[in-house]
C-alpha cells in the first residue's frame, strides 16, 4: 500500500529513473562481485607464493653460509656449535615415519576392510564416527599419551630404553594416522561396484576372497594414495616428535634412542634464543625448505596416483 | 561323475575366512582400545585437577594454583578472528571456482593449489607466519599474527567443504531462480549459498576445532605460555589451550602430568562439544533434494 501511494506522486518518468537507478545499482554489484571473489580465491595463491618466498628467502641466505653439500651430506647436527648436517635430523624424520607406518597400515587397512566388506550397516554408523573422534583429537594430547603412557610401558619391555625414544613417538604418530588410511581406504573400497561381489560371491567365493581378489585390487590405486598421503602427514608431524622423541640429533635407527626429527628441530629452533638472522635462525628455514619438498613430493605423487590409476566402472 | 567336490580344500577356505574376518575384527577394535586407553589414561590423571579454580584461574608456578583461563580466553580471542576472516575468504573461494569460474587452466590451477595447500605441513605454515606476519608486518608475537596464521592453515579445508556444499545444490533451482528474472548473484545470495549453508557451516566447525588444538605453528609465531591477562586488543600477547597444555608436559617435575591432563579434559570437552554441534547440524539440516 505505502509504496502503491508513492508511486501515485511519481510520474512515470520519475518510475522509469528509479528503475534505471535500480538496474544500474544491480548491475554494479553483479560486476562487483565475482572481482571480489576471485581476489579471495587468490589469497589461496598468494599463501603458496608466501610459503615459497620465506623458505627460499632465509635459506639462500643460510646457503650463503653453509654449503648446500655440507648440509645435506654432513652427519653432525649441532647447529650451537655450527655444525649444520640435516642427515640425523632426516634420518630421525624417516625413522618415527617409517614406525608409523608400519603400525598405520596394517591397521588402517584392515579396518577399513572390516568397515567396507564386513560391518553391518549399523556397525558401521557406529565405528565411524569414533574414528572421526580419533582424527580429532589434538597431537599436542597424543605427544603427552606417548610420554606418560606409551613410554612408560615400553620401558618394561625394553630397560635400557630412554624415556623420550623415537619408539613410542613413532607408534603414537601411527595411531594417528590410523583413521585417516582408514576412511580414505573404506572410501576407494565403498567405491567398487557391489556387481563385482556380487559376481565372485555368485561363483563361490567367500567373502575374505572377495575382498582380497576383488575389492582390494580395484581398490588399490586409492589405497595407495591413502598411505603415501598418511606418509606425508607422518614426515609433517610435529607436536608428538617435539613432545616425546627428545631433541637429540642422532644418526641411528635405532628405534630405543632419543632422536630429533626436521619438525622437531624447527619447533626447538624458533623458541631458543636464536636472534633474528643468525645462522641457526635462517637454518630454521633450510630445514623447514627440506621438509616442505618431502611432503610436496608425497602429496603430488598422492594426488598422481589417485588420478591416474582411478578405475572407471 | 566330475562332481568331485574337495570339500576339506571348502573347509580350509571357509575357515580362512573366519580367520580373517575375526582378525580385522581384532585390528578395528584395537583402533577403539587406542583411543579408550588414552580417554582412559588423560580422565584418570587430570578429573581430580578439574576444578571452577582450574578454569578461571592464570597458570601459575604451583600445582594448586595453575589455570587454564588464559588459554580458554587466547582461543577464544583466536577463534573470533581465525573463523570470519577464514570462513569469508574460504566460501568466497568456494564460490569463485564453483560459479564463476571458467573450465581452464587458471581455475585448475587454483583447485590443485588449494589441494597442495591442505598437504602442507602446519608448521611450515608457522614459518610462514613468522616471516610474513611477525617481521615483515611488524606485528611481533600478538594476537592477530597468531589469527591471521591460523586462518591461512585452515583456509583449504574451509574451500574444499563449502566446494562440496555448493555442488550439492542442484542445478535446477538454480536455473529456476534465473529463469524468474533473478541475476547471478542473486539467484547465489538468496538461492545457492542458503542451501549450502548447513554444509558450509559444518565443514567450518570442524576446521576451526582442528584450529583449537593446533599448536605447532603458534609455539613459531610466539603465543606466550605465561600470560597473566587476558587479551584486550589484537596486539596483544597471547596464549591458546594447547599452548599451555604444551607447556605443562614439559616442565621436568612428574606432578605437572596432572595439570597436563586437566587441561587436555577441558580441551577434548570443548572439541566434543563443537564436533557434536557439527554432527547436529548435518543430520538436521540434511538436503533432501
Amino acid at each position: 500500500m505505502a509504496s502503491n501511494q508513492m508511486n501515485k506522486n511519481l510520474s512515470v518518468q520519475d518510475m522509469i529513473k528509479q528503475n534505471k537507478q535500480k538496474k544500474n545499482l544491480g548491475n554494479a554489484i553483479e560486476k562487483i562481485v565475482p572481482i571480489f571473489l576471485l581476489l579471495c580465491a587468490v589469497v589461496s595463491i598468494l599463501t603458496t607464493i608466501g610459503i615459497l618466498f620465506t623458505l627460499l628467502r632465509e635459506s639462500i641466505l643460510f646457503f650463503t653460509k653453509v654449503p648446500l653439500t655440507d648440509f645435506y651430506f654432513g652427519t653432525n647436527w649441532s647447529p650451537w656449535t655450527e655444525h649444520f648436517g640435516v642427515a640425523p635430523l632426516i634420518a630421525g624424520t624417516l625413522l618415527i615415519t617409517a614406525i608409523a607406518i608400519c603400525v598405520a597400515v596394517p591397521i588402517g587397512i584392515a579396518c577399513a576392510i572390516y568397515l567396507s566388506e564386513y560391518a553391518s550397516e549399523r556397525a558401521r554408523k557406529i565405528i565411524k564416527p569414533i574414528l572421526e573422534i580419533l582424527a580429532g583429537i589434538p597431537t599436542v594430547v597424543y605427544g603427552f599419551f606417548a610420554l606418560t603412557f606409551v613410554s612408560p610401558l615400553l620401558m618394561n619391555i625394553f630397560p635400557d630404553m630412554r624415556i623420550f625414544n623415537a619408539m613410542s613417538a613413532g607408534l603414537v604418530v601411527g595411531i594417528m594416522i590410523i583413521p585417516m588410511i582408514a576412511s580414505l581406504s573404506e572410501d576407494a573400497m565403498s567405491a567398487v561396484p557391489k556387481s563385482l561381489r556380487d559376481g565372485a560371491l555368485g561363483l563361490g567365493a567367500t567373502r575374505f576372497e572377495v575382498s582380497m581378489k576383488v575389492v582390494l585390487p580395484a581398490a588399490l590405486s586409492g589405497i595407495i594414495a591413502s598411505i603415501v598421503l598418511a606418509v606425508s602427514r607422518a614426515i609433517g608431524e610435529t607436536m608428538i616428535v617435539t613432545i616425546a622423541a627428545g631433541a637429540t640429533p642422532n644418526l641411528t635407527f635405532n628405534p630405543t634412542e632419543s632422536i630429533q626429527t626436521l619438525t622437531a628441530f624447527i619447533v626447538q629452533g624458533a623458541t631458543g634464543d636464536t636472534s633474528y638472522h643468525s645462522t641457526i635462525y635462517n637454518s630454521i628455514y633450510a630445514v623447514g625448505i627440506t621438509l616442505f619438498i618431502f611432503t610436496l613430493l608425497m602429496n603430488i605423487l598422492s594426488q598422481y596416483i589417485s588420478r591416474r590409476f582411478k578405475e572407471d566402472y | 561323475m566330475s562332481q568331485h567336490v574337495n570339500t576339506s580344500q571348502i573347509k580350509s577356505r571357509v575357515n580362512i575366512n573366519k580367520i580373517f574376518k575375526y582378525l580385522f575384527i581384532f585390528a578395528m577394535a584395537l583402533a577403539m582400545l587406542f583411543l579408550a586407553a588414552l580417554i582412559y589414561r588423560i580422565v584418570s590423571q587430570g578429573m581430580d585437577y578439574v576444578s571452577i579454580d582450574f578454569l578461571k584461574n592464570f597458570p601459575a608456578p604451583y600445582i594448586e594454583e595453575a589455570g587454564i583461563f588464559a588459554g580458554i580466553m587466547g582461543s577464544i580471542f583466536m577463534m573470533a578472528i581465525t573463523a570470519p576472516v577464514s570462513i569469508i575468504i574460504g566460501v568466497s573461494t568456494a564460490l569463485y571456482l564453483e560459479e564463476y569460474a571458467k573450465q581452464n587452466k587458471f581455475t585448475r590451477f587454483i583447485q590443485i593449489n588449494v589441494q597442495n595447500l591442505a598437504g602442507v605441513p602446519s608448521i611450515v605454515f608457522g614459518l610462514l607466519g613468522l616471516t610474513f606476519f611477525v617481521y615483515i608486518m611488524g606485528f611481533g608475537y600478538t594476537l592477530i599474527a597468531g589469527a591471521l596464521t591460523m586462518s591461512l592453515l585452515v583456509l583449504p579445508v574451509i574451500v574444499v567443504s563449502s566446494q562440496e556444499a555448493i555442488r550439492s545444490v542442484p542445478q535446477e533451482i538454480r536455473e529456476a531462480s534465473i529463469g524468474m528474472g533473478a541475476t547471478k548473484w542473486q539467484t547465489i545470495w538468496r538461492i545457492v549459498l542458503p542451501a549450502s549453508i548447513p554444509g558450509i557451516i559444518t565443514g567450518a566447525i570442524l576446521a576451526l576445532s582442528r584450529a583449537i588444538g593446533e599448536t605447532a605453528p603458534l609455539i613459531i609465531v610466539g603465543a606466550a605460555t605465561a600470560i597473566y591477562t587476558i587479551p584486550d586488543s589484537f596486539m596483544s600477547k597471547y596464549t591458546v589451550m594447547p599452548i599451555q597444555i604444551y607447556s605443562w608436559t614439559a616442565r621436568p617435575q612428574a606432578e605437572w602430568q596432572f595439570v597436563a591432563a586437566a587441561g587436555i579434559i577441558v580441551l577434548l570437552v570443548i572439541l566434543l562439544c563443537m564436533n557434536a554441534v557439527a554432527v547436529w547440524i548435518r543430520n538436521k539440516f540434511q538436503n533432501r533434494y
